[in-house]
């Protein structure tokens, strides 16, 4: 009791775990892990490109009028994922799937571009060992960012099309909320790096 | 209970992230320093990052724990670049020494 009351003093804004936080907290410590993992890769870019006298323009040899619609999509499927969030919390099923559904639509439509772009820039001369506009680095370290990126949206739409199903076999809408919380959290952040890779890999 | 954490506006966060997307293609065009241009760009992609985390991560409601849990990365991230900065300048060196070994034997 006692003991209790001197917690709660230290520390106020703070509210206990609950089985529901636990699971935001576990995602996030994953995703904590994960963010590390692209910082490495995004460090490693820069020291690679820093430390390069022959660097190509990525601007100039990869275009940015595909990568900006991609970019403007991933946005798009990051709305339409809070808004099936929004409508579990209001009760209603039915819209909160259809707007699951269109968020793996979403992701789905990206990996497909990206794979347009890719065979693109390999039809091109960009290849991982090599490319014809300068440094080798820069398709190695082109296709493994990319590619991992490319690689967490497959499995967060994959992720989504489960959460599907979990939504319509839940009893009620509040019983999946949690979880399509947590789904949410590893779908912004996908498109969290998105951002960053964007910006990193081609604008600059 | 889930319903309890009052949902932002997502729309206005969604009208944010795509306009700073359009400012950001608009300044590698912009008539500016490429240190100027690369320091607007990290900007504007860390205001988006955050927008992100904020709004639709909803890292503005919750406890302070999940806050420190998502900063972490972002300062293990930073950290790496100064680990890596002192390999960076030997590979530079290295570069140097050797472009100048290469030339050297010509003027003999």
């Amino acid at each position: 009791m006692s003991q209790a009351a001197v917690h709660s003093a230290v520390e106020p804004a703070e509210t206990p775990l609950t089985p529901d936080s636990w699971g935001k907290l576990g995602m996030w410590i994953f995703l904590a892990g994960d963010a590390v993992g692209f910082g490495t890769l995004l460090a490693a870019y820069g020291m690679m490109r820093a430390t390069s006298g022959d660097w190509p323009n990525p601007y100039a040899v990869l275009g940015i009028n595909l990568t900006a619609a991609m970019t403007f999509l991933l946005i798009c499927s990051s709305v339409t994922m809070v808004k099936a969030l929004e409508w579990l919390g209001n009760g209603d099923r039915a819209k909160a799937k259809v707007y699951l559904f269109l968020t793996a639509l979403g992701g789905a439509i990206f990996v497909s571009l990206q794979a347009y772009e890719w065979s693109h820039l390999i039809h091109r001369g960009l290849h991982i060992n090599g490319n014809p506009w300068g440094a080798a680095l820069f398709g190695t370290s082109f296709f493994i960012v990319t590619g991992f990126h490319g690689l967490h949206v497959t499995g967060g739409v994959i992720y989504l099309v489960a959460m599907i199903r979990y939504v319509s076999n839940r009893p009620q809408p509040a019983a999946s909320y949690n979880a399509v919380e947590i789904t949410g959290l590893y779908w912004h952040f996908v498109d969290l790096v998105w951002i960053m890779v964007f910006t990193f890999m081609y604008l600059l | 209970m889930a319903t309890a954490h009052k949902h932002p506006n997502y729309m206005a966060i969604f009208w944010y992230l795509a306009i700073l997307t359009v400012v950001e293609l608009a300044v590698i065009f912009m008539p500016l320093g490429k240190v100027t241009i690369g320091v607007l760009l990290c900007a504007l992609a860390l205001g988006k990052a955050t927008l992100v985390a904020m709004y639709f991560m909803h890292l503005r409601f919750e406890t302070r724990t999940l806050g420190l849990v998502a900063v972490t990365p972002l300062v293990i991230a930073t950290l790496l670049v100064f680990v890596l900065l002192p390999d960076g300048f030997a590979v530079v060196h290295q570069t140097v020494e050797k472009k100048a070994a290469a030339t050297e034997p010509a003027k003999h």
